[in-house]
């Protein structure tokens, strides 16, 4: 460091050779310490990657197993495969259960977590802000506005989405209408992160906006019939199960979408990690990409809200978690591992809500809650220097 | 003199609500390929805005800037960020990466849309870090690194970006005294290795005197002067920019003084180092160093031995800069000079 300070007087300089008199550009010497440590480096990392990865799969399948196997009532893994692998039922009511009421349950849980965990992803790295996700920035609670609102508007009882006897087109209709109520609240909080740099003041302006959602729907809902607001807030407790095959003909495609769109944005979302100026610079187009993700952003967690109430926790806890196990930032992995785990998570809280098997099942919200707010407050408490610093 | 980066014209500031606000107008500056470039101005006077248009973060209020002869204006933001490649003041908190990955980002509008890097990419990425002498940091974790560390692996992030043009808003913001001419150092050497047009907004007068090709100085006026450093100085705009009511630039040593001379005039006379070091003590005790003895109020004898005095109030002598310092107070205590007063 004390030879740099001394500054070369110009007879030091040689105009031929360039300044500092190093070494040529075009005969960069094979410099062993980069060369040696990086594809060590390179190879470690993909190690741990594969594992957390290869690890997230089998336990994923594990779940979704015994997602299928416990419920009210407990049905063997025999029948579970033999329903799973096409077997004719033959009279075995295990079978009935397994294809209308577990396996799209379990397959809701599936795509929710990942839609919602993707979802927080997308958030905290277009606002660069660790605690972004779709509930904290309002999202879930513009969703739940556009599902009162259409149910309220179409007459028909609030819930009526529960009991499956909304149709294919009834369902597209809510869910294009929470995907709008969510993107009502996303628009002006994102508008308000782009001019203040402060993290801090977008989560609260967040959070605030959501409250005032959050309180217009209740004054919405207050007028309702008891019956249709016992709904409302059986609604409100989140659940995988009111979700059977024809809602899932909405679920699927549209969170599909919505996880490829993901998955082809991971080179943009690592330029944004630089931030939205150096993204720019490197020739990323940063408004149709803000753009594109709060779009996506907004329908993957409207379409999980309205068809299974409004569950929080997820979206921030996850791409936590997943960056915690993977030790790494970069989406190319990070996407992925957010998806599993987000299923993952997902079916694990679906199960642990069954647990109290004699009362009824937990409210899905506060067993999510249970997960996430430990993550959370592990995130605040790693971060050195507080989480909204830079 | 050919002409990769070039304005006409321009005319940088601010729109907002409907209104503009012009911070520099009518500039025509030409960079050319391997040409270092230091931008000076005092704070506020439209440095980093001038910066931010020429990289298109800003929209120009007139004229136009151009590279190779194309307005950038007409430039997809991949076309332009291939030949133009930033480094900001804004600080990157990125998460948990290693630093080689962050260079590999600057690949970025080199690959496709998957980003994965080719061998071409990945020794693109290398020859990025050796250029900036950061083997030893590739490795590491980016929260680990030092402010100035970081900034190495930035510029090699910009460089990965293998740009025609380089373009530094004030990187030495954050840095140390050695790091500052460390990475000076490092871009002059790659300007001229690389043939990179490097252009860099800088606090550092001095510094930036020192290595730069060109300078671009933005007078209090808000205009614009372009020269080698040494043409800046002789015709004082430079001494004339940041001189102020209590400090002057001297063009000759390349430093700051302060203007206090309110004790009276000091002649400092003898042999070796210690003469500068004295009148630097004089000077800072409020004396005015002239060069002949006559006229002075006190006078200074430097020896191997020690240094001996005279003044006003009587005679003095010590071995230490210390005591120097001393007796220039006492001295000082004395009664001001009428004619020095005004």
């Amino acid at each position: 460091m004390i030879a740099l300070l001394v500054l070369p007087t110009d007879d030091h300089v040689d105009p031929s050779s360039g300044f500092l008199m190093t070494r040529n550009h075009q005969e960069q010497p094979r410099d062993g310490r980069y060369d040696a440590a990086i594809p060590a480096l390179v190879a470690s990392m993909r190690t741990r990657h594969g594992l957390v990865l290869g690890l997230a799969v089998l336990l994923l399948v594990a779940a979704f197993v015994a997602a299928i196997c416990y419920g009210s009532t407990s049905i063997p893994l025999q029948s579970v495969i033999g329903a799973l692998t096409g077997q004719p039922a033959g009279g075995n009511p295990d079978f009935d259960i397994v294809r209308s009421i577990r396996l799209p349950r379990a397959i809701t849980a599936c795509l929710a977590g990942a839609a919602l965990s993707v979802a927080g992803l997308q958030m905290q790295t277009l606002m660069r802000n660790p605690l972004a996700d779709p509930f904290v920035l309002g999202i879930t609670s513009g969703a739940s506005l556009g599902v009162a609102l259409v149910v309220l508007a179409s007459g028909t009882a609030i819930g009526a989405f529960l009991s499956s006897g909304m149709g294919l087109g009834g369902g597209f209709a809510i869910v294009g209408a929470a995907t709008l109520g969510g993107l009502l609240v996303l628009a002006p909080v994102l508008a308000i992160s782009s001019r203040l740099q402060n993290p801090s003041t977008v989560l609260i302006f967040g959070l605030m906006t959501g409250y005032a959602v959050s309180a217009f729907v209740t004054l919405l809902v207050a007028g309702a019939r008891p019956d249709q607001l016992e709904r409302w807030i059986a609604w409100g407790f989140g659940s995988f199960s009111a979700v059977t095959w024809t809602e899932l003909q909405v679920l699927a495609p549209v969170v599909a979408l919505g996880l490829v769109v993901a998955c082809l944005s991971i080179k943009p979302l690592n330029a944004l990690l630089l931030g939205e100026n150096y993204a720019r610079s490197m020739g990323l187009n940063t408004r149709a990409m803000r753009l594109l993700t709060m779009a996506v952003a907004s329908m993957l967690a409207g379409v999980v809200t309205a068809l299974c109430g409004p569950i929080g926790f997820l979206g921030v806890a996850v791409p936590h978690m997943a960056r915690a196990m993977l030790k790494s930032s970069d989406h190319r992995v990070l996407v992925p591992a957010t998806i599993l785990l987000g299923a993952l998570t997902a079916l694990l809280a679906q199960l642990v809500s069954l647990l109290p098997s004699q009362l009824g099942v937990l409210p899905l919200n506060a067993v999510t809650a249970l997960i996430g707010a430990p993550v959370v407050v592990f995130v605040i408490l790693r971060s050195r220097n507080g989480v909204f610093a830079g | 003199m050919s002409r990769l980066l070039e304005t006409r014209d321009l005319t940088v500031g601010y729109r907002s609500r409907g209104q503009t606000r012009a911070v520099l107008r009518d500039i025509n500056v030409q960079v050319a390929p391997g040409e270092l470039i230091c931008l000076l101005g005092v704070n506020g006077i439209g440095k980093s805005t001038l910066m931010r248009t020429l990289a298109r973060m800003e929209p120009a209020l007139a004229g136009s800037v151009e590279i190779n002869g194309t307005d950038i204006t007409r430039m997809s933001q991949y076309d332009l960020a291939r030949h133009v490649a930033v480094v900001l003041t804004e600080r990157v908190a990125i998460g948990s990466m290693p630093a080689f990955k962050l260079v590999e980002l600057g690949r970025y509008p080199h690959v496709g849309w998957s980003g994965t890097l080719s061998g071409a990419d990945r020794e693109i990425v290398r020859d990025a870090i050796v250029a900036v002498g950061a083997e030893d940091l590739a490795h590491r974790e980016i929260t680990e690194l030092s402010d100035g560390e970081r900034q190495r692996i930035m510029i090699a992030r910009a460089l990965a970006q293998r740009p025609a043009v380089l373009l530094l808003d004030e990187p030495a913001a954050f840095l140390d005294v050695s790091a500052r001419v460390e990475m000076i150092a490092t871009l002059r050497k790659l300007a001229r290795e690389q043939n990179v047009a490097v252009v860099l907004s800088s606090h550092d007068l001095e510094l930036s005197l020192r290595m730069a090709d060109t300078i671009w100085l933005i007078d209090g006026a808000g205009r614009l002067h372009i020269g080698a450093p040494e043409d800046l100085l002789a015709d004082g705009s430079i001494a004339a920019t940041f001189s102020g009511p209590n400090i002057a630039f001297s063009a000759g040593d390349r430093t700051f003084k302060i203007r206090n001379h309110r004790h009276g005039r000091a002649f400092v006379d003898g042999e070796g180092e210690g003469v500068g070091l004295a009148r630097t003590v004089m000077e800072r005790e409020g004396f005015e160093i002239i060069h002949a003895p006559e006229g002075a109020h006190v006078t200074v004898t430097v020896a191997a031995s020690g240094w001996s005095a005279g003044g006003r109030k009587g005679q003095g002598l010590g071995t230490s800069f210390a005591e120097l310092a001393r007796f220039a107070r006492e001295e000082a205590g004395a009664t001001i000079p009428m004619e020095i007063q005004s």
